[in-house]
């Protein structure tokens, strides 16, 4: 008896001991996305743990399987199609083998990555009396430890359980009926989801807001159109900075190091009319560096003054090191909706270098701040006011890349695609357009797209690849010597890195207005875009 | 009492001064100049519908009757949202703006409509024989897919511009609107292509599609040939030239104004 019951003890010794390795190993290895991890993300290039692959936001991966020398045989492997109809611009994450898409409205899924079977869907109601300026996408979610993070179309932030997709919590962000919407993907850095909010047609005050990710409770705010009394209210004549805009709906990027958070802000509010909005309009049009732990600029660089064409700096700013006039520098470097490329110190803001990428009749150039020089009779009027870049600018929100082989920057732009600007009165009324004007396209101008490779130092062109037709898609380098990115007719297509030459396309079928990603799983490599409503995703 | 009625002569001055300017006629607010119907018709509608609506490269809205827009709704829609499938693009204004300018368009049709000139009947036949515009053209279906289908090309059209194509082809030929129409890759302005093969073929013809990668054109005979780019030697667009002949070598002017005058009258009814 004594015999037999030491061996049932000691039977279920074994049996929790055991239990507890399989969770500790589970707990750990699976699905545990800690910060270390998106810190660390060029150790697991098989996952793409955050929006822009990595904080430096290179859009770059460096698996090396799928190559200049085989691309040629990509195949796809399988196509997921979303349950709601509408165009799709998320970036899916990949964990271990799973991928987590934002749908259309709201809609988060949980995806085999080997065969697009679905795990799991969470399912959100979104107010039928939403406004927004410019459909209803969702740029991607955002994932720390077991938790993901999904930016909604009326302005709320939401947790998921990335096992189940139950909900852990939804705050409210801003008022949808203020006219504030949320369309990127949040930032998940070490203690704080990071999120962005949309509205600049709809006179918004824009802001960034750092959340914690446990609770869903607001660290802190930053107002990206100052009060009066605040750094740049000066900027802004009367009670314009009410109304200012300068949204954030593009994914920022993060120095873990200098522990600065990275991000764009949008257009001045109204768009087209200027003449209520005195001034530079700080804080929009800019980049800005804040300070992950409390919110505090450290420095910001405006890049459109006084913005009258709806150039917005949501753009991903992209971070990297290097040798400028002799001397190693931490930079960070953007291609603008202006049309210019800038190259700027991510210590203090410091403009170094900033040359046209495209066509552009709006500057004289830039001065040795890099404040653009602009040219008389460049204003929007009633009679409308010929100008390149039309108001999609010369990128637009769209994902750039960059290759640390190459040294070279990847910017999916638009190219011979002139408007006319008007400028018409507005008055403000709350959750309603806001704009004084708008762009109008020229007959018998077929505008186009062009993948351009840019030195990252210098902003040199080194060459350029033709679409068809301007798209909002974004592009992705990788170790494999190649350039992946897609096209408004629907193709997905490889370039070589280093020349432009295309090697390979898949016609998909539909618009493609999103990014492309890469990953593997068991030692396979694929690459992912989506296209229509579906999500496509290849290997050899 | 000397004071009580001076008081008293006050109040009735006052009276009086408080009706006089009660029944003066108010003086109008103004409306902000850019903020007219007129001034948003020419910033947005004008360059094709003309400065007084009287049609161009779109149709006339110098008319009683707006028959695409036969309501106050069907017209705000039009405006804001553009019609699926033409080269009217949709226009983003505000509220009051959209009362203005659909108010103001319809203020055009109080100005004299165009004139109903020529014989559309006499027209028709002049279209199908001596002119065989349909060897290029079609209509309901009838008739080449070569050139611009005109099946509701008076709905389209002002009778000017039509008159001009005929005389002048080459004066304003048809437009690429890609750039209105996101994320569609179907060309529209006929534009003449020629190509030369790796294995030397020369064909001419009219762009039907193209993509970042390939081509396809229909030669006049109404053969569609389909081309990958990279399987092309040469590749030429000959921007702003017509196949379109100058029907004043063909017609007469009488003859020309019947023509017309069918043209304007096809709107889409079979």
């Amino acid at each position: 008896m004594r015999q037999h019951f030491s061996h049932a003890k000691a039977q279920r010794r074994i049996g929790f001991y055991s239990c507890l390795v399989v969770i500790i190993f589970t707990v750990t290895n699976f699905a545990q996305v800690s910060y270390e991890r998106i810190r660390s993300s060029e150790l697991e290039p098989q996952n793409w743990l955050t929006y822009s692959g990595s904080f430096q936001s290179h859009r770059f991966s460096s698996l090396t399987q799928i190559n200049k020398t085989n691309v040629a045989q990509l195949k796809p492997f399988w196509v997921y199609q979303m349950r709601d109809p509408g165009k799709v611009e998320t970036t899916p994450l990949v964990v271990d083998g799973l991928l987590y898409i934002s749908e259309k409205p709201h809609v988060v899924t949980a995806l085999d990555g080997r065969t697009g079977r679905p795990l799991w869907t969470y399912r959100r109601t979104t107010p039928a009396d939403v406004k927004g300026c410019c459909g209803t996408p969702n740029r991607g979610l955002a994932i720390l430890d077991e938790t993901l993070y999904l930016c909604t179309f009326d302005a709320h932030l939401v947790a998921l359980d990335i096992h189940s997709g139950k909900l852990k919590w939804d705050v409210v962000v801003a008022d949808y009926k203020a006219g504030y919407t949320m369309t990127g993907a949040p930032l998940a850095i070490k203690d704080k989801i990071i999120v962005g909010i949309a509205g600049g047609e709809l006179g918004i005050r824009g802001f960034l807001d750092a959340y914690d990710p446990k609770t869903g409770k607001r660290i802190w705010k930053f107002w990206t159109v100052p009060e009066p009394g605040e750094k740049g209210s000066e900027t802004w004549s009367g009670d314009s900075w009410k109304t200012g805009g300068a949204p954030t709906w593009v994914t920022g990027s993060y120095d873990p190091a200098l522990n600065l958070i990275y991000w764009g802000t949008g257009n001045p509010a109204p768009d087209w009319n200027g003449d209520s909005r005195v001034g530079d309009n700080l804080f929009s049009d800019s980049l800005l560096a804040l300070d992950a732990d409390t919110g505090k600029l450290k420095w910001y660089f405006q890049f459109t003054p006084h913005d009258l064409y709806d150039w917005d700096a949501n753009q991903v700013p992209v971070i990297i090191d290097g040798n400028i006039n002799g001397r190693n520098r931490k930079l960070i470097v953007t291609a603008n909706r202006n049309a210019f490329y800038y190259v700027l110190d991510r210590v203090t803001g410091e403009f170094l270098r900033g040359v046209p990428y495209i066509k552009q009749t709006w500057g004289k150039g830039l001065d040795d701040k890099g404040r653009p020089i602009k040219l008389p009779n460049t204003e929007p009027s009633v009679e409308g006011t010929l100008l390149y870049p039309g108001l999609g600018g010369a990128t637009n929100w769209n994902s750039p890349s960059y290759s640390p082989q190459t040294k070279l920057f990847y910017v999916l732009a638009r190219e011979n695609h002139p408007q006319y600007f008007f400028k018409t009165d507005t008055i403000y009324h709350a959750g309603e357009f806001f704009e004084g004007g708008g762009g109008r396209d020229i007959p018998g101008i077929e505008p186009y797209g062009v993948v351009k490779a840019l030195d990252a130092l210098t902003g040199q062109q080194k060459w350029e690849f033709k679409l068809q037709l301007p798209v909002m898609a974004g592009v992705m380098a990788t170790a494999g010597g190649l350039v992946f990115g897609g096209s408004s007719e629907g193709y997905f297509y490889a370039l070589d890195a280093l020349t432009g030459k295309p090697l390979w396309n898949f016609m998909a079928g539909a618009q493609i207005v999103t990014n492309p990603i890469s990953y593997s799983i068991r030692g396979k490599q694929y690459v992912a875009i989506s296209s229509g409503n579906g999500l496509f995703v290849f290997g050899l | 009492m000397l004071r009580l009625i001076t008081i008293f002569k006050f109040q009735i001055s006052l009276l009086c001064l408080g009706l006089f300017l009660f029944w003066l006629p108010q003086p109008v607010p103004q409306k902000s100049p850019n903020d007219s119907g007129a001034k948003l018709f020419q910033a947005h509608c004008a360059a094709c519908h003309g400065q007084k609506g009287e049609g161009g490269t779109g149709p006339t809205l110098a008319t009683p009757k707006l028959i695409r827009a036969d309501s106050e709704a069907s017209l705000f829609k039009i405006i804001r949202e553009g019609i699926a499938g033409t080269e009217m693009p949709g226009t983003r204004v505000e509220a009051e703006q959209l009362k203005n300018l659909a108010a103001y368009v319809r203020s055009l049709g109080q100005l004299q409509s165009e004139k109903n000139i020529g014989d559309a009947e006499r027209g028709k036949k002049l279209y199908f024989s001596k002119g065989e515009c349909a060897s290029c053209h079609a209509i309901n279906g009838e008739g080449s897919a070569y050139a611009p289908d005109l099946s509701e090309i008076g709905l389209r059209r002002g009778r000017q511009h039509l008159m001009t194509s005929l005389l002048a082809p080459q004066a304003d030929v048809p437009k690429s609107y890609l750039q209105l129409r996101a994320g569609t890759a179907i060309t529209d302005n006929f534009l003449l292509v020629r190509v030369v093969t790796k294995d030397g073929k020369k064909i001419s013809g009219v762009r039907v599609n193209e993509d970042t990668f390939t081509i396809h054109l229909r030669e006049i005979s109404g053969r569609v040939h389909s081309f990958f780019k990279s399987e092309l030697l040469e590749l030429h667009k000959d921007w702003g030239k017509s196949s379109m002949p100058d029907y004043r070598k063909i017609l007469e002017h009488d003859e020309l104004i019947d023509v017309v005058a069918y043209l304007v009258s096809l709107r889409g009814e079979k």
